[in-house]
């Protein structure tokens, strides 16, 4: 066997949807998605990058406003649930049912985890009056004295414009993980079709890589 | 018949059930977590901000890449579909070198 078809699903494939790119209908779908999601992504990365570089004084240093420690804990569950997702793929490839619904549950959980936290930091800023259009704001217990900080409305509404299209995409997510792992209860997927295990990874494992971008360019830059 | 979705060459570490290989997907993990780690480390050290932003660009990029060639089986794709994951690249750039010159 060529090791190069590891990793790959083993699937039952019509040979007719394997033209072209080589790999079947469905993936190859969610791949032209996610490049569409690509281009999304840097035209609201950009337009926060360009922004600040306009009008610093709109942007004072992310870790006087924002909870870095917090969003931290919450990129490191988000990588957590990355692979416990990829867990889930790989026992199915072996046709391992509980496996399956164990990881996707695990991924379930950790997904809506971060949601929750996510929703905790907002209402964390919004009880310190940064919100989208604030011009000014007091961020408490990082560092610095209880106070209003000189700041612009382009700062709140870059930061939840950003983070807030990434948190609706990681809450979509984890629906639909809970649509898969309802049909994998019903023993919808095998060790030789499991195309909704391995599209909806990729989903997931692409709203991870862009959280890592986010994560490094609002909070830590 | 077996839908091979790859023509290109991998090296893998791990052999699974039924003689597929995986990656080693805990050992990647882990590299994430260093780099997250090493990454808020990073962003408080007292360094000029050019240095600031090149190091923890760069970390991210790495992080980025790990996800993508071995949690999304990039690597062991079709180099067609790598050709088709990198097209969206050369636009990123022309968007944000487009933007750039407004200043």
């Amino acid at each position: 066997m060529n090791h190069s078809v590891a990793a790959t699903s083993p699937m039952v494939i019509d040979p007719e949807t394997e033209r072209g790119m080589g790999v079947y209908n469905m993936k190859l779908g969610m791949w032209v998605f996610l490049l569409s999601e690509v281009m999304f992504f840097t035209s609201l990365i950009g337009s926060y990058v360009i922004l600040r570089f306009a009008h610093p004084e709109h942007f004072p240093d992310p870790g006087v406003v924002l909870n870095v420690p917090l969003t931290a804990f919450n990129t490191f569950l988000l990588i957590c649930s990355s692979v416990s997702m990829v867990k889930a793929f790989a026992a199915i490839q072996r046709g391992d049912q509980k496996g399956l619904k164990l990881w996707l549950l695990v991924t379930i959980l950790i997904g809506a985890t971060f949601v929750g936290i996510q929703v905790v930091e907002y209402n964390l800023l919004a009880h310190e009056h940064f919100v989208p259009i604030a011009a000014e704001y007091a961020p408490v217990g990082r560092g610095i004295e209880e106070g209003p900080v000189v700041g612009g409305p382009l700062y709140g509404a870059t930061f939840y414009t950003m983070t807030g299209f990434h948190g609706a995409h990681v809450t979509i997510g984890v629906l639909c993980l809970i649509f898969v792992l309802i049909r994998a209860m019903r023993g919808a997927y095998t060790e030789a079709n499991h195309a909704g295990v391995e599209v909806l990874g990729l989903y997931w494992h692409f709203v991870d890589l862009v959280w890592i971008l986010l994560f490094t360019i609002v909070y830590l830059i | 018949m077996v839908a091979n979705s790859t023509d290109g060459g991998g090296a893998v570490a791990a052999e699974g059930h039924g003689g597929h290989k995986d990656p080693p997907y805990l050992a990647i993990w882990f590299v994430l977590l260093v780099l997250t780690g090493a990454e808020v480390g990073y962003a408080f050290l007292s360094l000029p901000k050019v240095w600031l932003v090149l190091g923890l660009v760069f970390m991210a990029c790495w992080k980025a890449t790990l996800v993508a060639l071995y949690y999304m089986h990039l690597r062991f794709e079709p180099r067609r579909l790598w050709v088709l994951a990198a097209s969206p690249l050369p636009l990123v750039a022309i968007l944000i070198l487009a933007v750039l010159t407004e200043f």
